[in-house]
């Protein structure tokens, strides 16, 4: 359940960025998450609502945006999609495929009041 | 999670990248307290929506994990700052990373100082073991954490004080999954699997082997009791991770053990390049 301590590090995130851009509520937090990272978006979203309690968080929505994921292949020389890390080429099948794409976790915005 | 110190101030110019600051362990606290970096030039959002007040959006684009990069950051510093190696142990519960500890700090050379963090959830039966042989441990109990972060190492570096130019071992908890997020500010990643466990562990677990810059194969003297194809377990990890080393060994015969002894050695000598007893001259 490391989405318990990754939910606390967004609310800390917001809230010290409430000072810098000063709102005082928060209704919604929109997350980019790539399909190769370590989270769960389920498991994200029940953390969420549990560590917000008490916070300018409380009761806001968490939209996820679900980034695909991609990488390089060097053998064939092209860019393929990739479902897991562990993937091998889609076209010729080898190993490794270089992640370009899809292990960000990143806070894009939050919805103020 | 920083309401002990309060020293979580981060500055932004309103987009991406880290500004290491430093998250003074040693209560230096020279960092500036966030003035003179806002940006308010991207208007109140700097996010555009069709159909929605602009001001209702506020542009945040900072890494989940910016809180705890922070701190790893600034125990990275400090560590190279000082010539301190600093190796993250991890692994399954189980997969011998104490008895690993126990039996490399016998080995090393007495003349380079060694301490140990020890991550558990409970317990400091495992600080125990390593204060037994002679050097100073730190026990962390993370409760119903299942990883240390970056926050939790800075404040036990105020505790243990590890020496210039000497080594720290952080043996994590006993996780394949969640410690690989949370950089601790180490100079790398060992994972540990033992010839007892599932060979395509690294397939099962792919976060954790990405992450580490060494493999270690324990408890080999099981082999031929055990089915464990040792072949397909290193070619699973390059598939993940092509630029991992594997080391064979077991730390209870100490077959293989010079071979990782020898490689905290050199990353031992990298970590001390150009310092002089009394640290880094700044």
């Amino acid at each position: 359940m490391h989405e318990l301590s990754l939910c606390e590090g967004i609310i800390e995130t917001v809230e010290e960025q409430a000072v810098i851009k000063q709102y005082s509520r928060v209704k919604a937090v929109r997350l980019e998450i790539g399909r190769l990272s370590c989270v769960e978006a389920e498991a994200m979203a029940f953390a969420f609502d549990a560590v917000a309690k008490g916070t300018m968080v409380e009761g806001a929505r968490l939209e996820i945006d679900e980034v695909p994921g991609k990488g390089w292949c060097a053998t064939c020389s092209s860019e393929v999609e990739i479902s897991q890390r562990f993937d091998g080429c889609p076209l010729c099948e080898h190993y490794p495929i270089e992640i370009r794409q899809g292990d960000e976790m990143r806070i894009k915005h939050v919805e103020v009041e | 999670m920083c309401t002990v110190c309060g020293c979580g101030e981060d500055q932004e110019h309103g987009h991406s990248h880290e500004h290491p600051h430093e998250h003074a362990h040693d209560h230096t606290h020279d960092h500036s307290h966030g003035h003179g970096h806002h940006d308010y030039s991207l208007g109140e959002a700097g996010v555009h929506v069709a159909g929605m007040d602009q001001a209702r959006l506020v542009s945040i684009e900072k890494d989940i994990l910016s809180k705890n990069n922070q701190y790893a950051t600034a125990n990275r510093r400090w560590f190279n700052e000082r010539g301190i190696l600093t190796l993250n142990l991890v692994s399954s519960p189980g997969a011998g990373k104490t008895t690993l500890l126990t039996e490399t700090i016998k080995a090393l050379d007495s003349d380079s100082p060694v301490s140990v963090i020890e991550g558990d959830q409970q317990t400091s039966v495992d600080a125990d073991r390593i204060r037994a042989t002679g050097v100073k441990a730190i026990q962390i109990n993370t409760g119903k954490g299942c990883h240390l972060d970056g926050h939790m190492v800075g404040h036990a570096l105020d505790e243990l004080k590890p020496a210039t130019g000497s080594t720290l071992f952080i043996e994590n908890v006993g996780n394949l999954v969640c410690p690989a997020a949370f950089d601790l500010g180490e100079a790398s990643k060992v994972v540990i699997l033992s010839v007892t466990e599932g060979a395509d562990k690294p397939l099962k677990y792919p976060d954790m082997f990405h992450a580490a810059d060494l493999m270690i194969l324990n408890k080999i003297d099981l082999l031929p009791y055990v089915d464990f194809d040792l072949e397909a377990c290193c070619d699973y990890a390059r598939r993940i991770n092509p630029g991992i080393k594997i080391l064979q060994l077991s730390a209870t015969t100490g077959e293989g053990m010079s071979n990782w002894l020898n490689w905290i050695k050199l990353n031992q000598t990298l970590a001390q390049t150009g310092i002089t007893d009394q640290g880094t001259v700044s």
